[in-house]
């Protein structure tokens, strides 16, 4: 026993540690759990015992045309914040990994810093930017903010793969007579193509659950989490809109599945 | 054909604009109103009159600056209470799951990409008058009438917000923790140390940049809070956000919402400094 302690290395301090990871998951999973019945439960309080098993609940999503089209402004925004975040990262990684120039440190700065300022300072930030510029908000506005913030992760994300690619596969390409923008189309981006897919994800699942930011930002077609946080008053529309939830959270939790087994496979 | 030059132009120049246009700009924007006099929803072509007055007024209002303290002690203490619950996670992630450390690491960043406003409303249907827990008793005849259990109180946005960090904060200790050699702790054992001085004298010291890390990450955001109030916390559960917010939306007055926001900003940098100078990031972050 001493023997196969000292091979595994770390000393067994006999504090039960799993129950203790077991006791966090419990935690952590109650609430979606909850989420879950209630969506199928007849009544609209939480109150035992449970006043029978429905699916009213995510047939009226389906009449729902407030709640859609809440859902449909998230997929947008979602879609072009993370596209935009995603580029942007992706030009700052090469341009601070692949080449020395004035400002290197500014930009890559710049790209960093989204993530240390609390989302009330930007979010107040932008809507002066908005108001004094006199353009109205809308989904695009909404996007705009969410590109910024999503901007770090997908930064740092393409940055970590980038560095671990031996800048020599570039050189060969060159020395074989490769421009540049064909060795960066030809070589690099098929070696960082599932990077870029997984901090795309990344960069949506950011924006699609962001409300904090999306309060300052927002017109009169709200995103998912704004709408929710208006209708969350009323107690007698709350399944349908845990129904609503439901559905959605299925699509995060495979997208986060999808992203991170992206990002496994490569390191 | 573009050259060298002409590839970074393509790859800087766009970057630097947006950035500069959308993030440097606004942050400009909030400093530039801030310094201002005036009240209320300022029109931005009015004359620009340069004064400190605005910060006179949050430092010179005990309310704000009370609320300031008490954000700051708040997202303090929720980040301490996040990392040393995530602490024992991620320790058991590490050193005793073994091969089925991905699995359990997953398992516990699923819930993270469960909007956060549904896990606070499922607390809500659970702990609130008309709730899971307070119908569950009733009905086991143990209570008369509904316990105001957690509901709209300080301690709610506490234990909420730690409920919301606790995955994500496992994840910058698991890292620091999977980066101790082995050969460590063999050589400290060789050299006679129990398990617990081996904890202390071997995994702790080594594990603690992940634990700063994490510590910064969540006092970052939470410090500047106001959702998370606004919907468990109540009147009695408002933080220095909830201000900020308010100035911009039903009572407004820029000029001195912005000087409070610069004021949340600079505090916030001041933390980052800090976090910077104490831990090397570069370690971490890998």
């Amino acid at each position: 026993m001493t023997a196969r302690r000292h091979a595994i290395g770390v000393g067994r301090t006999r504090v039960p540690l799993g129950p203790v990871y077991g006791g966090m998951l419990v935690l952590l999973y109650l609430p979606i759990a909850v989420l879950f019945v209630f969506s199928f439960n007849a009544g609209t309080t939480l109150s035992f015992p449970l006043e029978g098993f429905t699916f009213d609940w995510y047939a009226a999503v389906l009449d729902n045309a407030a709640l859609l089209d809440a859902a449909r402004n998230s997929l947008v925004v979602g879609i072009a914040s993370a596209t935009l975040a995603t580029t942007i990262g992706c030009l700052v990684a090469v341009a601070v990994l692949r080449f020395r120039f004035r400002g290197r440190a500014l930009l890559l700065a710049m790209a960093g810093l989204p993530l240390v300022v609390p989302f009330v300072v930007m979010g107040v930030a932008f809507f002066l930017l908005f108001v004094a510029f006199d353009i109205p908000r809308s989904l695009a506005t909404v996007a705009i903010g969410h590109s910024v913030i999503a901007i770090p992760y997908a930064t740092l994300i393409v940055l970590a793969r980038l560095s671990g690619l031996d800048p020599a596969l570039e050189d060969a390409a060159m020395d074989l007579g490769a421009t540049y923008p064909t060795t960066l189309r030809r070589v690099v981006l098929p070696l960082i193509g599932p990077t870029l897919l997984s901090a795309w994800l990344t960069c949506f699942i950011v924006s699609f659950d962001e409300i904090a930011l999306a309060i300052f930002l927002v017109g009169g077609d709200p995103t998912f989490p704004v709408f929710l946080y208006g209708q969350l008053r009323f107690a007698q529309r709350l399944p349908v809109l845990i129904a609503m939830a439901v559905l959605l959270m299925i699509g995060t939790i495979a997208l986060t599945l999808v992203a991170m087994r992206l990002r496994a496979k490569e390191t | 054909m573009l050259g060298r030059r002409g590839i970074l132009k393509f790859l800087v120049v766009p970057s630097f604009a947006w950035l500069a246009l959308f993030f440097v700009l606004p942050l400009v924007l909030i400093a530039a109103f801030s310094v201002r006099v005036g009240s209320g929803a300022v029109d931005p072509s009015d004359p620009w009159v340069l004064s400190t007055e605005q910060f006179g007024k949050v430092l010179g209002t005990p309310a704000f600056v009370r609320l300031l303290g008490i954000s700051v002690v708040m997202a303090m203490g929720i980040a301490a209470l996040a990392t040393v619950l995530a602490y024992p996670v991620a320790y058991f992630l590490t050193f005793r799951a073994g091969a089925r450390a991905p699995l359990y690491l997953t398992l516990l960043l699923v819930p993270f990409a469960v909007s956060y406003l549904l896990r606070v409303m499922a607390w809500k249907l659970m702990l609130g008058p008309e709730g899971g827990i307070n119908s569950l008793l009733g009905t086991l005849g143990l209570t008369d009438e509904p316990l105001e259990l957690l509901l709209y109180s300080r301690p709610a946005v506490i234990i909420t917000l730690v409920y919301v960090w606790i995955p994500f904060a496992t994840l910058p200790i698991y890292a620091a923790m999977q980066r101790i050699e082995r050969g460590h702790h063999e050589a400290a054992a060789d050299l006679g140390a129990g398990p617990w001085a081996r904890f202390w004298r071997v995994t702790v010291p080594l594990s603690l940049p992940g634990a700063l890390a994490t510590f910064f990450m969540v006092f970052i955001p939470t410090v500047g809070e106001y959702v998370t109030p606004t919907l468990v916390g109540g009147a009695d559960g408002i933080m220095y956000g909830n201000i900020i917010q308010g100035f911009f939306t039903r009572s407004a007055n820029w000029p001195l919402g912005s000087a409070m926001a610069m004021i949340m900003l600079a505090l916030t940098l001041l933390v980052v400094a800090v976090a910077l100078r104490v831990i090397d990031l570069r370690r971490v972050a890998a």
